[in-house]
């Protein structure tokens, strides 16, 4: 955390505030460096996060998210924290993952975005309080390769 | 970063043009513009997705109602248009396996 840049904004928990945060977290990435690809990934995991934060969180109810952006050299990291009624996001996870089911009538309608968070983000970790936090990291390519290479040699 | 919906209806198929972003501001629009048509008998139903420049799982959500709906009426459901951005989706999600999906725009519309 130490020597990084922070940029934080707070939204209504509402949908209509989810696209805000997109355009501030493209000119966060992209000044970062982020090539284009990344910076769409980075979009529907952030979108994702928000999105479950106002739909599960408050039911109705007036609410504020709040997103932090930690700009660090190699990499990003987006937390994303409700201070609302928190489900039980491990159980949540569970439950989750890509379509296998081929018939069509079982097919669920949701819950497809804390399985597009984990898929998208290099690293994601939660926790769980009052609310739910989400801490989403993304690093930078080139570094990503490097780290990847370094771990392998040792 | 809004959406807008076209509708044109015809004999053989109904077609549907989404330009902007799918996420959880604008799917609960588009579900209540499109399903009423994949209720009616024997739909079939194309979906123009080249002039969408967001999507996520809220969109997701939305093409999955109604492709069941379409099913349970004897419908189809064909994804057109579709840019590498939204293919990925469709892919990691597993969706792309169950569904009629086709990048680049069809002709003949």
């Amino acid at each position: 955390m130490k020597y990084a840049d922070y940029i934080e904004m707070k939204i209504p928990a509402k949908p209509e505030f989810v696209g805000i945060t997109r355009l501030t977290l493209s000119g966060i990435a992209s000044r970062m460096g982020f090539s284009y690809d990344t910076i769409e990934d980075l979009k529907i995991a952030t979108s994702e996060a928000i999105t479950n934060a106002v739909q599960h969180a408050y039911k109705g109810e007036e609410g504020e998210v709040l997103i932090g952006f930690s700009l660090h050299q190699d990499h990003l990291e987006v937390v994303v924290s409700d201070n609302g009624n928190s489900f039980d996001f491990e159980e949540t996870k569970e439950a989750l993952g890509p379509y296998t089911e081929k018939s069509v009538e079982f097919l669920r309608e949701g819950g497809l975005g804390l399985y597009l968070i984990e898929t998208l983000m290099d690293e994601v970790k939660v926790h769980q309080n009052k609310g739910i936090t989400l801490f989403m990291t993304k690093y930078l390519e080139g570094e990503q390769v490097e780290r990847d290479a370094e771990t392998i040699s040792t | 970063m809004n959406i807008s919906i076209d509708v044109q209806e015809q004999e053989q198929q109904t077609t549907i043009k989404i330009s902007g972003e799918i996420d959880a501001y604008t799917a609960p629009k588009l579900r209540e513009t499109a399903f009423p048509y994949t209720e009616k008998k024997e739909t079939n139903l194309v979906i123009d997705l080249s002039e969408v420049s967001y999507m996520d799982s809220t969109g997701l959500g939305v093409f999955v109602g109604l492709f069941k709906s379409l099913n349970a009426n004897d419908g189809t459901m064909k994804l057109v248009g579709l840019s590498d951005r939204l293919k990925r989706l469709f892919d990691i999600t597993g969706l792309a396996d169950i569904m009629n999906i086709n990048s680049g725009s069809e002709g003949g519309v």
